[in-house]
């Protein structure tokens, strides 16, 4: 592999900062309020439950299908209105929203992280939320999610992509 | 009110809730929702190894663990103040398949018999939560991302290669849970 495409897999995976800004810590309490309320839905709305998940992948239950098709919908409005509307920052930067590229591992890595999601009943969002509603034992699957990332990060340059 | 907010909420609640994060994110901080990049940020924070992939500046992206702090912080108020003790309603399908295994406990999100420490030191609890975890972080970082950054952000963005993704965690997940699962499930 070139150095040229590790680059790209490498921005592609990376959560880009799109921001330039730089600001004090505190700042980063208001990311921590979205989450609050992302962790209430989370919980409140079974999200987090193992058999909705089971239910969802045997096509007994139509809830998060339900939940994933509304999120997708209201977010691409989302997206598209601050798209057309040229909607800037609550610190008056444009919004810019890095492109995925595609490569192989969306499809090698997607359908591992399908087994894994399958057993789990959780992708890692939920993993967390899990600590919070005290199932303490949920430590040992995201300590587990950290290896796994290590290991790929450790391989990275032999696996294709 | 309370009585509702009590209940579970139905997924349309849920989804535009969910939905509304994206552009609360971006307009917040130019930020583009994503959660698997955490367990990325965490090795390169703890444990880089002189790797590649994780020689990056973590700290730029210390928002993301802001964020997961939130959800923990949510799941715990919720878990605290807004629930009720009814047990989990499942299909009734569902519930004649996991009995066979010896799972009936509905009390909880998570069946215990499958998810407690306990269960860690039996064969089908270590294959769940050992090996199931690290697939999450190894898939979700080969695929570049997981439910919220590539079936949520991305597909809000249009883009195509998170579509792929998409139907790949799909496809994974329905092949496990109804071809290897039951078998997982038998140890």
């Amino acid at each position: 592999m070139n150095n040229e495409k590790v680059q790209n897999i490498d921005s592609n995976t990376a959560c880009v900062n799109a921001s330039e800004q730089t600001h004090p810590g505190w700042y980063n309490l208001k990311y921590t309020l979205v989450g609050i309320l992302f962790g209430i839905v989370f919980v409140k709305a079974e999200i987090i439950s193992w058999f909705r998940i089971q239910e969802m992948f045997r096509l007994q239950s139509f809830h998060m299908y339900g939940v994933i098709g509304t999120a997708v919908v209201v977010g691409a409005i989302s997206v598209f209105l601050i798209k057309k509307f040229n909607v800037k920052t609550i610190h008056g930067e444009v919004i810019k929203i890095a492109d995925k590229e595609f490569n192989k591992g969306q499809i090698y890595g997607g359908l591992l992280f399908g087994f894994g999601w399958a057993i789990t009943g959780a992708c890692p969002g939920p993993l967390f939320a899990h600590i919070g509603a005290g199932f303490y034992a949920v430590l040992v699957v995201i300590l587990s999610a950290i290896a796994g990332t290590w290991t790929y990060g450790y391989f990275q340059e032999k696996l294709p992509h | 009110m309370i009585e509702q907010i009590q209940q579970p909420w139905p997924w349309y609640v849920a989804g535009i809730i969910i939905g509304l994060i994206v552009p609360a994110l971006l307009i917040l901080g130019n930020k583009s929702f994503g959660i698997s990049s955490n367990l990325r940020h965490v090795c390169a924070a703890c444990f880089p190894a002189n790797i590649k992939f994780f020689k990056y500046d973590w700290k730029k992206e210390i928002w993301n663990f802001f964020f997961v702090g939130g959800i923990f912080l949510g799941a715990f108020l919720a878990n605290h103040y807004l629930m009720t003790n009814a047990p989990i309603e499942v299909n009734p399908a569902l519930q004649t398949e996991l009995a066979q295994y010896g799972i009936t406990n509905y009390n909880y999100m998570l069946p215990s018999e499958l998810f407690s420490f306990e269960a860690l030191f039996t064969l089908r609890g270590f294959i769940m939560m050992v090996l199931g975890g690290f697939l999450v972080g190894f898939g979700t970082r080969y695929a570049g991302g997981c439910t919220s950054g590539h079936s949520i952000m991305g597909l809000s963005n249009l883009q195509w290669p998170s579509l792929v993704a998409t139907i790949c965690f799909m496809a994974g997940g329905f092949f496990m849970a109804n071809i290897i699962l039951p078998w997982i499930l038998s140890l």
